[in-house]
């Protein structure tokens, strides 16, 4: 029963953010104000093409880059403005990442590498939450491997245990299947979608594949660096369409 | 090929620069050796010129005792006035002087001490007025036997002005007097060279330096104008026959430096062992540095190999790399070499020769070829491994993702105990076989045939040992993730740690054997001397500290004192052959001293008896009643029998002669004392009263025996600091190579240190991660050095055995103290390398290919 309390705050939230990369004739604007919210217990996908800024919206979504204009909150906090102590602090205990690739430590085994936000802290995960999480990514029997003898789609659920072992307020992921066969990139979209429905994780997922999209409870379309729509309730068909119009739409613009 | 190399090169400066360091350093030591010896002879050679500006000819009589260099100070024999007035009578000679000079006046300064010289001589003279060199500054020449003058020198050192009475201590004991001027020489020259001289008047000078009046230490001549130099050298030589060294002014001033030189021979080679370590050190770096280019750019160099370009060529490209570093090394070691050169030609100036005009920096021929063979020469040397390694990558490593895998460290195992077996077989000969003059070279071939072996075996030790060690900072996770990193690249950690463990073997080594030599001394003291209170003083220059030897006299009315026993010693011919001896005023005394065990040696001498060593004896086939001729320093030789043949070590050295012989000694006056107490009294109550007699004698003190011993064995403390000065070099040059080895990891790591800032870890985190690797290699390397350094120490401890180091020491509190220094060490390396890994941008680093 989560009917949305219009006082909690969003998981995390921008407020006409803007980001620009570079001046003069290599000025680049990335994000052109983009308002945002993601509610808690929500698996929100963005999306839109290449360039459109999505990863940079992430990033900054993630404490990872600073804004330009307008501000970022994760949880209630503000994080625009923070020092890097203070952002690596909330990275380490209130955000949690999924990369494309190179997500894990070669000289750790897996147990490790899922601990690594932990043992950074010096906290001990909840042998309970341990439990869940390891079988959910169905990786007891890997545990003492190193990424190098582990698949890509196992390492990915590596990472992905590792980004839940903390129970973090938002969990950012950056194209998490973009490396992966449909079937690895399948397993990962359907526990990712799992520990929202079951464990009330909130998850943002930057893709540009419509059907990993469609595993989200929501989608946010991206285009030139400012939102253009959404959909609830996705599927990979709607997504598609909504894409298709979004490129002919774009092309005006792009002139 | 050759552009594309070169672009290369440019695109990595930085850790080319930290592996070059050390063959800057090592070049810019060889070249500084050159250069310093070079501008100081040129220096010299002016000095003497100006010196000998007005001698045609110099006449000195034939020393009786030739003494080298390194044994010390000749004594100079007197010229009598005859064979002045027969200079005199020579045709062609326009004048000739009588001088008197001669090394051994010692002032007493302002606060009681003797002034002191690193190398100079203490020169006292008889005054000759002032000419074109020697100018009065300040009074006016000695006329009265109690009166002296000094150069500008001694007065600002001894802290003296005109009318000062003032101690100076000569071949007779303290004498004060009046001081009437001070002088210096022409161009404002306090002084030649740093000399300290005093002058007296001519029979006081004659008394006080030659044991005589009415004899000269050499005369100088002017000739006639027409006749040369050369011309009148012979004549002169031909009148006064044998038993004189007759040389013109030209002569003088080339023996004179030459001599001096000879003495620099030891700076220089110093700074050339400086180099060869620096270098030694810095080939390990270049290795490092390489390889890694080589495994970094695994891709590129397939890629090359798959264009087209051939095994050779690959070779050749990282060799061309390897000149191009090593000329540019040179250049910049050269550069630097001459600054250092003439920095320490300045430094020698103003300390040891004080007021020398320094000639222009004379950079030799020598210095700069030398500088580019050794340089280019090392490097290259350095890069045939990586050059071989890079040869060959398969062109298919292009297409893979993957670095070509570490190849199994076996073969490079054998090879390396092939190696440390063969050096340790080097060193073996050369310490416990009879290799005659090979010896050293044997040794220290061993030594570093040794390092190179045990470094080869390095990686295959690294595994353990690095993980063992990192354990020790695993209880947090940053300290964890560095020790896993230390431990990822075996290879790369072995040859860093192997570049600190040369240094720190060599302390250790060093220590060891230093350490034990300075335990056996103190055993064998201990055992063999039995006075109570010593006399003895810190030889501060060329010649001993002396006494008076009306001390003895004294100190035997004390009452509690049993005997008490002076020492002379000087260098004497015996038989033709150069021998250091001992007198003593009081054999029975000196038995007493060493525990009454030279048994069947009379209680005294004869003034024509000598007692001798049980081996030396056995040595030369004597016995009790042979007759050995000896030379003194002055005066005739003396036939003398020899009455007693003693064990070793029941009196002091080979010979002990009487007290009579030493009144033609070099050093007339005693050098040490003996002092046994009677039964019933404490050395405190005699101490007080020695010390007392010793007021006027400020070159030595008196002191109990364990102080006596204690002091002894501390001039070994000095050699070892002075060693580990010189291998902190070393130390330095590895450090050079941590940091490029951090640098490097960190810049290879970039994306994983993205991803752990990412997850939460810390600035403050991340560097310590960094500085844990750092220390962990570190604290390898010194390991390996203080295990590699204290076997060889007792390997060549155990071979000095019979010479002496009974007592085997392992120094564990130094070698404790080398550990905490690498640990030291690994931090201050990993500041830079852990800063920039702190400093990372995130998001660059995981976007970072
Ligand atoms: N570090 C950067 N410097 C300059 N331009 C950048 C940088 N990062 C991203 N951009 C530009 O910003 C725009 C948005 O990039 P990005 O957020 O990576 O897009 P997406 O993830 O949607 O493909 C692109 O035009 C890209 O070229
Ligand atoms: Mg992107």
């Amino acid at each position: 029963m989560t009917t949305t309390d219009s006082r909690e705050p969003a998981a995390a939230r921008a407020g006409e953010v803007w980001k620009v990369y570079g001046t003069g004739e290599a000025r680049v604007v990335a994000l052109r104000g983009v308002s945002a919210e993601f509610e808690r217990g929500r698996f929100t996908a963005i999306m839109g093409p290449s360039g459109s800024g999505k990863s940079t919206l992430m990033h900054c979504l993630a404490g990872l880059d600073t804004v330009d204009r307008g501000e970022v909150h994760v949880g209630g906090t503000k994080i625009t403005g923070m020092g890097d102590k203070a952002l690596t602090r909330l990275r380490r205990d209130r955000v949690g990442f999924i990369f494309q690739q190179f997500n894990l430590l070669p000289t750790l085994s897996a147990q490790e590498n899922i601990r690594l936000p932990l043992d950074i802290a010096g906290r001990k995960p909840d042998p309970q939450w341990w439990d869940i999480v390891i079988d959910t990514v169905g990786l007891r029997d890997r545990l003492s491997h190193r990424p190098s003898q582990l698949s890509g789609g196992q390492q990915q659920r590596v990472a992905c245990a590792r980004a839940l072992i903390g129970r973090p307020d938002v969990i950012f992921a950056d194209e998490p299947t973009g490396n992966l066969d449909s079937r690895s990139g399948a397993e990962i979209l359907s526990f990712l979608r799992a520990s929202v429905r079951e464990h009330n994780q909130t998850i943002v997922m930057v893709t540009h594949d419509p059907v990993a999209a469609s595993y989200a409870d929501r989608v946010v379309f991206l285009a030139d660096g400012a939102i253009v729509d959404e959909l609830t309730g996705p599927t990979p068909e709607t997504v598609l369409d909504m894409m298709k119009r979004l490129d002919t739409h774009a092309e005006p613009v792009m002139l | 090929m050759l552009r594309a190399t070169l672009k290369s090169l440019l695109a990595r400066k930085l850790r080319l620069i930290l592996s070059g360091l050390a063959v800057v350093l090592g070049v810019m030591f060889v070249a500084g050796a050159f250069v310093v010896t070079d501008t100081l002879s040129k220096s010299f050679d002016s000095l003497f010129a100006s010196a000998y500006s007005t001698t045609d000819v110099g006449v000195t009589a034939k020393p009786k005792v030739a003494v080298s260099e390194f044994e010390g100070e000749e004594v100079v024999t007197p010229l009598p006035a005859s064979a002045l007035a027969q200079v005199r009578g020579v045709p062609g000679v326009k004048s000739a002087a009588g001088l008197v000079d001669a090394d051994g006046a010692r002032v007493i300064g302002s606060d009681g001490k003797v002034l002191t010289s690193v190398g100079p001589p203490r020169i006292g003279s008889a005054w000759a007025g002032t000419d074109d060199l020697v100018q009065l500054r300040e009074g006016r020449g000695p006329t009265a036997d109690d009166e002296f003058v000094v150069n500008a020198t001694v007065a600002k050192a001894a802290g003296i002005k005109v009318g000062d009475r003032v101690g100076v201590l000569t071949l007779e004991p303290k004498k004060e007097f009046k001081l009437v001027g001070i002088y210096g020489y022409s161009g404002d020259r306090d002084s030649l060279g740093g000399v300290q001289e005093v002058a007296f008047t001519e029979p006081v000078a004659q008394k006080l330096m030659l044991g005589q009046t009415g004899v000269y230490s050499s005369v100088r001549v002017q000739a006639e104008p027409g006749v040369t130099p050369e011309a009148l050298r012979d004549r002169i030589a031909a009148t006064l026959g044998d038993g004189y060294v007759t040389k013109t002014g030209d002569q003088l001033v080339a023996d004179t430096s030459a001599d001096l030189q000879a003495g620099l021979g030891f700076f220089t080679n110093i700074l050339l062992g400086f180099a060869g370590v620096a270098l030694f050190v810095g080939i390990f770096l270049i290795l490092n540095t390489f390889s890694i280019i080589v495994a970094q750019r695994t891709r590129e160099l397939a890629l090359m190999r798959a264009l087209g370009a051939s095994r050779r060529q690959m070779i050749g490209s990282v060799l061309v790399e390897a000149v191009v570093i090593g000329l540019i090394a040179s250049v910049l070691g050269l550069a630097a070499g001459v600054g250092v050169g003439a920095l320490l030609a300045y430094l020698f100036n103003s300390f040891a020769g004080g007021g020398m005009q320094l000639g222009t920096v004379g950079v030799p021929l020598t210095a700069i070829i030398s500088s580019f063979v050794v340089g280019v020469l090392v490097t290259v040397v350095a890069a045939v491994l990586p050059a071989l390694r890079a040869s060959r990558i398969a062109p298919v490593a292009a297409m893979q993702d993957v670095a070509t895998p570490d190849r199994p460290l076996t073969k490079v195992s054998v090879a390396g105990g092939v190696v440390t077996a063969a050096g340790a077989t080097g060193l073996g000969l050369g310490l416990f076989a009879d290799m005659g003059d090979a010896t050293l070279w044997t040794i220290l071939a061993g030594v570093l045939v040794s390092f190179i072996g045990i470094a080869l075996l390095t990686p295959l030790i690294s595994r353990p040992v690095v993980s063992a060690i990192g354990r020790l900072f695993s209880w947090s996770l940053p300290g964890r993730l560095g020790r896993l990193n230390s431990g990822r690249n075996p290879r790369r950690t072995a040859i860093t740690a192997a570049a600190l463990m040369v240094g720190i073997a060599l302390v250790t080594g060093v220590t060891v054997v230093m350490d034990s030599a300075k335990a056996s001394l103190k055993a064998e003291a201990a055992t063999i001397l039995k006075a109570e209170v010593v006399i003895s003083g810190d030889q501060n220059g060329p010649r001993p500290p002396t006494y008076d030897p009306a001390v003895l006299r004294d100190t035997a009315k004390i009452p509690g004192v049993r005997a008490v026993a002076g020492l002379w010693n000087d260098q004497v011919t015996i038989n033709g052959e150069n021998h250091y001896v001992n007198a003593t005023d009081n054999l029975a005394g000196l038995k007493d001293a060493f525990g009454n065990t030279a048994v069947g040696t009379p209680s005294t001498l004869r003034d024509d008896q000598l007692a001798v060593s049980v081996p030396e004896a056995q040595d030369y086939g004597w016995q009790v009643g042979t007759k050995l001729t000896i030379q003194p320093a002055r005066g005739d030789p003396r036939e003398y029998t020899i009455a007693a043949v003693y064990p070793e070590d029941s009196l002091p050295g080979s010979y002990v002669l009487p007290v009579a012989a030493a009144k033609d000694f070099g050093i007339t006056q005693p050098t040490m004392g003996f002092v046994r107490l009677a039964d019933g009294y404490a050395v405190s109550q005699v101490l007080p009263q020695v010390k007392a007699l010793l007021a006027d004698s400020p070159e030595v003190s008196a002191q109990d025996a364990q102080a006596f011993v204690d002091e002894q064995a501390a001039t070994f403390d000095t050699l070892i600091t002075m060693i580990q000065i010189l291998l902190a070099l070393a130390i330095l040059i590895a450090v050079l190579g941590v940091i490029n080895t951090l640098a490097l990891s960190v810049l290879e790591r970039t994306r994983e240190l993205g991803l752990l800032r990412a997850v939460g870890l810390g600035r403050a985190q991340t560097m310590r991660m960094v500085t844990v690797e750092a220390v962990v290699i570190s604290v390898f390397g010194a390991l390996l050095g203080v295990v590699v350094g204290a076997g060889m120490g007792t390997a060549v401890t155990r071979a000095l055995k019979s010479d002496g180091i009974t007592e085997l020491v392992l120094p564990w509190e130094r070698m404790g103290t080398y550990l905490v220094l690498a640990a030291l060490v690994g931090v201050i390396a990993a500041v830079l390398p852990a800063i920039r890994a702190a400093r990372l941008n995130v998001l660059g680093a995981i976007a970072h290919d």
